[in-house]
């Protein structure tokens, strides 16, 4: 029972020894002498000192420079296309539009000469985007996914995006360099592995 | 001669002035690199090559500034304030042996405005008037910040002031003289005023030192405008040139003091070869250095730490300093 009501994870636990205040005249004078000939004032000094002769700079000069994002970084956001045929995943069904708590996707849809069902106007208004990846997640394709651009400064509160501007080109899926996104609604890593075959019968 | 007298002292204002005026836009230069350096950023880089016109667009976005005189201030004391620091600490600089003399065209140059006989007494006291600013500054600005400012002015400045006063009552009884001309020139026969008696002069110097500090008002008692505490205390109601002024002010007295230092303690120019010149001048640099470093590295005490500091701790270590003196010296 002890063991299970010790929240803490390692018990290497231990008080600090601190001594107490000192409370007569003496005692203070001798905690001041003490303290002034410890030398941690020049302790603070070398420490600065090291530091600019190491000259190890962690400045990034940013506009020049910049940081690797993470590849779950929820940033402007994709269209990708299947690998086999090329063709735009998105088939159309309108979640990502239902579920955006901001209200800032707007889609069109129309039927195509097969009977298919086709995205006909898309756009996101990513003034009021917050980023939240719901529609990445919802996404039944795997069609709009967040992308790592995020320098999308405008001069306008209202700053749209719009389906073309989302899409992988062709030229970087003849490359083979479209890149699937690892956060929100991505496939977990063995996925495969889990799937099981509906039975026949109940 | 006289007007030979009059030309040479006009040169030589000028350009103390402009040196170091122009110093002290360089010197925020080095401040902003060396605490970069020490905290492991880069410092500017964009202005220039290395950020070396930084001080140039600070220049010209002070003196373009719109001059904001807010209201309910009291407009003439606010006004005069900055001038009040800026004007002081240049005067200052009037008695300060800068070089030792050299020639140019067969022509006797001394470095030095007016080599007059009560120079560091004159030279301290010009100092101490250029508290005025951040007081008056401060009272006059209507604001909290800028009042709580100038009542930690004025505790700092009658703080510090005894011990600077004291410390070097012992070094001045050594040379028998206020002029740092003479310090100089005692210097050169007696060896350096740190070294000299027995470690009373050591200790003379370690005071002046952390009452320069104060007088400077640098980080260790950095408590007039302490950004953390009270925004930037006396100038927090300024704006474009006056603030300029205040900044230029504190620049400068850095630089005085760093000339003063070594001058009254450490032998000064020497015996006034280009050797000497060059090491005072490498002195100077150190005393520059040691005010950014200390910046960089240490802590700020509370306004009554540093009162209890000056009264308590370092007045009584001055005057036992100046009594083992005397006791020697007899
Ligand atoms: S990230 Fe969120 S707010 Fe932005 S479009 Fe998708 S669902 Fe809407
Ligand atoms: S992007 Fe995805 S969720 Fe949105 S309409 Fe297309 S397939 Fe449906």
């Amino acid at each position: 029972m002890e063991a299970f009501n010790d929240r803490n994870v390692s018990n290497g636990y231990y008080k600090l020894d601190i001594e107490d205040y000192p409370t007569t005249a003496w005692g203070k004078f001798k905690r001041v002498v003490r303290r002034t000939f410890r030398g941690e004032l020049f302790v603070g000094l070398w420490v600065v000192m090291r530091e600019m002769i190491k000259f190890d700079v962690h400045t990034v000069q940013y506009p020049l420079e910049k940081m690797p994002i993470g590849p779950r970084y929820r940033a402007v956001h994709e269209m990708k296309r299947l690998w086999e045929s090329e063709a735009e995943r998105c088939i159309g069904c309108g979640l990502c539009e239902k579920i955006c708590i901001s209200n800032c996707i707007q889609m069109d849809t129309k039927i195509d000469e097969n009977s298919r069902k086709e995205v006909s106007e898309y756009t996101i208004n990513l003034g009021r985007c917050i980023f939240c990846g719901y529609c990445a997640e919802v996404c039944p394709e795997l069609a709009i996914t967040h992308g790592g651009e995020y320098e999308n400064g405008s001069e306008q509160r209202e700053h749209y995006i719009d389906y073309a501007g989302m899409l992988t080109p062709l030229e970087m899926m003849t490359q083979g360099k479209q890149q699937e996104f690892e956060g929100f609604g991505a496939i977990t890593p063995h996925e495969d592995a889990g799937v099981k075959k509906t039975p026949l019968s109940y | 001669m006289e007007v030979a007298y009059l030309i040479e002292t006009i040169i030589k204002v000028v350009v103390v002035l402009t040196i170091f005026s122009a110093l002290a836009g360089i010197g925020t230069y080095f401040e902003r690199k060396i605490l970069a350096f020490m905290q492991r950023r880069l410092g500017p880089m964009n202005v220039g090559p290395y950020g070396l016109l930084q001080v140039a667009a600070d220049g010209i976005k002070l003196f373009t500034k719109e001059d904001i005189i807010p209201t309910n201030v009291v407009t003439n004391v606010f006004k005069i304030a900055p001038v009040i620091t800026a004007s002081t600490a240049f005067m200052a600089a009037a008695a300060i042996p800068f070089l030792p003399s050299f020639d140019i065209f067969g022509y006797t140059v001394n470095p030095i405005i007016a080599d007059i006989n009560v120079g560091i007494l004159y030279i301290l006291g010009i100092m101490g008037v250029g508290l005025y600013g951040p007081l008056l500054g401060g009272m006059a600005s209507a604001n909290k910040f800028s009042l709580l400012s100038a009542a930690r002015g004025a505790a700092v400045f009658i703080s510090y002031e005894v011990v600077t006063g004291l410390s070097i009552l012992a070094p001045i009884m050594m040379v028998g003289s206020l002029s740092l001309i003479d310090f100089n020139n005692y210097q050169i026969e007696n060896g350096w005023i740190v070294f000299n008696l027995y470690g009373v002069g050591f200790v003379a110097f370690i005071l002046f030192w952390i009452a320069a500090f104060a007088e400077t008002g640098r980080t260790p008692f950095h408590l007039i405008a302490n950004d953390h505490e009270i925004i930037d205390g006396f100038g927090t109601e300024y704006s474009g040139m006056r603030w300029g002024l205040f900044f230029i002010g504190e620049y400068a007295n850095m630089f005085f003091i760093s000339f003063v230092i070594p001058l009254l303690f450490l032998g000064g120019y020497g015996d006034g070869s280009l050797l000497g010149a060059l090491a005072l001048l490498g002195k100077v640099a150190f005393f520059f250095f040691f005010f950014l470093w200390t910046r960089a590295a240490w802590p700020d005490v509370r306004p009554d730490q540093l009162m209890w500091l000056c009264w308590k701790v370092l007045m009584p270590i001055a005057v036992v300093n100046i009594l083992i003196a005397a006791i020697i010296m007899i």
